[in-house]
């Protein structure tokens, strides 16, 4: 057999051994924008049994940085002579009535990184105002921190940072407190609990009795996470378990947990679809003060307001499915995405829009 | 209160997707008296017939690259959307936007390989226009080719002629071009290999293709800017067909596949310089595949799907578990992926 045929063997038979395994209808959950993508391409869902059922959750960067961040980072955008350095998909997230790509269009300058490293490098050898838009998880803030701890080192006065940066286990249960989600189980992501460890879920799963797995990214690996969750839901358990034990440890990346550290300090951080979270997000300490995009150009963060049809908020918590929306599909599609769900290629609206038609 | 105002272009227009259709559609055939939404081929065909046109333009940065620089992709370009309608080249109007302060070496280059691919497929340049703009007012030079071809294949290769039961061939691996290009800009390193674009002129390939297909091979498309996914959606847009392919026997290389996970993107969106798709009859299959093979421009060409009479227009595909899942046409511009 081929590497591939062992695969796809290996993935009947898991799912077969799903579909054996789970004895009531689940819930199950992921929070990682890789893993809904991988999802939708692979179509995994199709490959399970009926009662048990994929959401997304909260797990993709740009969907829930709120509208009112994108704001911020709009006025950034607009204010002469600032060069806005960001992550790709940012680019055409909406805010409350504009998107980045729309500002570069009308003569702002933006530019797309590949990594945070780079706008440090712009800064300095370009002399002009770069402001490095900090979003995503655990997986992405140490990057950031590196970025900044390195402008500093540099001493570059024309560098900054707007943080809009999101932290995972406070919206975990920020989600599990919304009367509107019921998660029987919890896929976690690879990525970010490479950095946080396993162990991170412990308290958790401890506090609301929900099965979590930390899973890997390919078809088997995820396949693999959801047969062990289902498994904790026939035998009534509810533990943390590391299905991704190659790259994911119980106490996580000590090096990049103590990046992220050096630079910032939780806080509270406004989230889409779960409102204020308290301690959700990370701000810089104040020996990086002097980086803060928002303070240096008198930039605040307001409530912004989002597109009146736009339930992502709703899809993201997981009290909806992408096509329960009513402007899925019609107002709001990748060309003209409404809301950021659409527009991510990690966002469950557009992996639902794009792959399963 | 609009969140996207659509009262401006932006780069997604340019993208190769459903936005730049749309945008072709709802606005830029409004110039034409003859053409309608139906008649979006890579090149036209005139003069009873006999004759194919169609043009171009290209901007590229860098504009030299591993494989081609803008002067081979502006000749081969519209050799090739000449090509894809069944007629062989034969004149290439060129003309040129050039920013001051563009170095007179770097425009030898580019006019050095112009030439080349132009005399390798017997194509002579007899008219061009030459024009500079300002510093600030183009990215160094942009290049519009104009070519016309005398059709040798009967009947022409059209985007609507796709049929129920014919089978889709490509002629090798995607997405060289576009990450060649993306690695070359961004200075990304993708493991240390040197991938080149696929940057080439296909007008033997096509010689090849119609000498062992005859009027079995229905369809020629190249697959340049939104990639496969894009020249599939179209094609099934145009014939009235759905098309499903394997996701396994498309041809992609490890370092573009690698490059791809690493941005969020699908090689099946990024753009070629030298791929086609072909769509042909059942029975001359194996045939058209065989010469393929033989030509070194698809070594690796690959039977990757086949044509159904599902709904008009989609364009799906089967996964390595065996499910099946949408090819959309791509939104626009290719953005990459936070992590």
């Amino acid at each position: 057999m081929s590497a591939r045929e062992e695969l796809i063997a290996e993935a009947r038979a898991l799912a077969e051994e799903i579909a054996q395994v789970s004895d009531r209808p689940a819930t199950l959950m992921e929070v990682c924008g890789t893993h809904a993508h991988q999802f939708a391409r692979y179509g995994i869902a199709q490959m399970l049994p009926e009662q048990v059922e994929l959401l997304s959750g909260p797990g993709c960067p740009v969907c829930v940085t709120s509208a009112g961040e994108i704001d911020a980072a709009l006025a950034l955008a607009r204010i002469p002579g600032v060069t806005i350095a960001t992550f790709g998909d940012m680019v055409r997230v909406p805010g409350s009535d504009s998107t980045l790509a729309h500002e570069r269009a009308r003569g702002a300058n933006v530019r797309v990184l590949f990594s945070p490293i780079e706008a440090v490098d712009l800064a300095e050898q370009s002399g002009r105002e770069v402001v490095l838009l900090g979003v995503g998880f655990e997986t992405t803030t140490p990057g950031m921190a590196v970025a900044v701890a390195e402008a500093k080192r540099r001493g570059l006065r024309n560098f900054s940072l707007m943080s809009a940066h999101k932290r995972l286990m406070p919206a975990l249960a920020a989600l599990m407190a919304a009367e509107d989600v019921s998660v029987h189980g919890l896929l976690a992501p690879g990525h970010v609990s490479t950095i946080i460890g396993a162990g991170a879920y412990r308290k958790f799963v401890a506090e609301h009795h929900v099965p979590c797995v930390v899973a890997g990214f390919e078809p088997d690996q995820i396949l693999r996470g959801i047969l062990a969750l289902v498994r904790q839901l026939a035998e009534g358990r509810a533990e943390v378990e590391n299905e991704y034990p190659g790259a994911v440890t119980e106490e996580g990346n000590l090096k990049a947990l103590a990046a992220i550290d050096a630079v910032f300090e939780p806080a509270d951080s406004q989230w889409r679809g779960l409102g204020v979270i308290p301690l959700g997000g990370l701000v810089l300490r104040k020996e990086y003060a002097e980086f803060d995009a928002l303070a240096r150009f008198g930039v605040t963060i307001t409530e912004g307001h989002e597109h009146p049809a736009c339930r992502c908020g709703e899809v993201l918590r997981g009290a909806i499915r992408p096509p329960e929306c009513s402007a899925f599909g019609a107002a709001c599609t990748p060309e003209h995405p409404l809301g950021p769900c659409m527009v991510s290629s990690e966002g469950a609206c557009a992996a639902a829009y794009k792959y399963e038609g | 209160m609009t969140p996207t105002p659509n009262d401006i272009i932006t780069l997604g227009h340019g993208g190769g997707g459903r936005l730049m259709h749309d945008l072709i559609v709802n606005e830029l055939l409004a110039a034409s008296d003859v053409m309608s939404e139906t008649d979006l081929e890579d090149a036209a065909l005139i003069a009873d017939g006999r004759l194919a046109i169609s043009t171009d333009g290209f901007t590229v940065k860098p504009l030299f690259f591993p494989g081609g620089d803008i002067g081979k992709l502006a000749a081969c370009g519209t050799i090739n959307d000449v090509a894809m309608r069944g007629a062989r080249p034969r004149w290439l109007s060129v003309a040129m936007i050039i920013q001051e302060g563009f170095a007179l070496e770097d425009l030898r280059r580019i006019i050095r390989s112009i030439r080349a691919a132009c005399d390798a497929d017997g194509v002579h340049v007899i008219t061009g226009d030459t024009k500079v703009v300002g510093r600030s007012a183009a990215d160094g030079i942009f290049i519009t080719t104009t070519g016309v071809g005398e059709r040798f294949a009967d009947p022409a290769p059209s985007a609507s002629a796709a049929r129920p039961g014919d089978r889709v061939i490509v002629n090798g691996a995607l997405g060289d071009h576009g990450i060649a290009i993306l690695a070359a800009r961004e200075e990304l390193s993708l493991g240390g290999s040197a991938l080149q674009s696929d940057c080439a002129s296909l007008l033997t390939l096509t010689e090849a293709i119609v000498g062992a297909g005859g009027s079995g091979v229905r369809t020629l498309r190249d697959m340049t800017r939104g990639g496969m996914s894009a020249a599939l959606n179209e094609i099934a847009l145009a014939s009235g067909v759905s098309l499903e392919i394997e996701e396994d026997s498309v041809p992609v290389r490890r370092e573009v596949r690698g490059a791809c996970e690493l941005l969020g993107m699908s090689p099946f969106e990024i753009a070629n310089e030298g791929k086609l798709v072909a769509i042909v009859a059942p029975e001359v299959a194996e045939e058209v595949l065989a010469a393929m093979q033989e030509h070194e421009l698809g070594e690796r060409a690959a039977i990757i799907g086949s044509v159904g009479g599902g709904r008009a227009g989609r364009v799906s595909a089967r996964t390595a578990l065996g499910t099946s899942r949408l090819i959309d046409l791509p939104a626009g511009e290719l953005l990459p992926r936070i992590c």
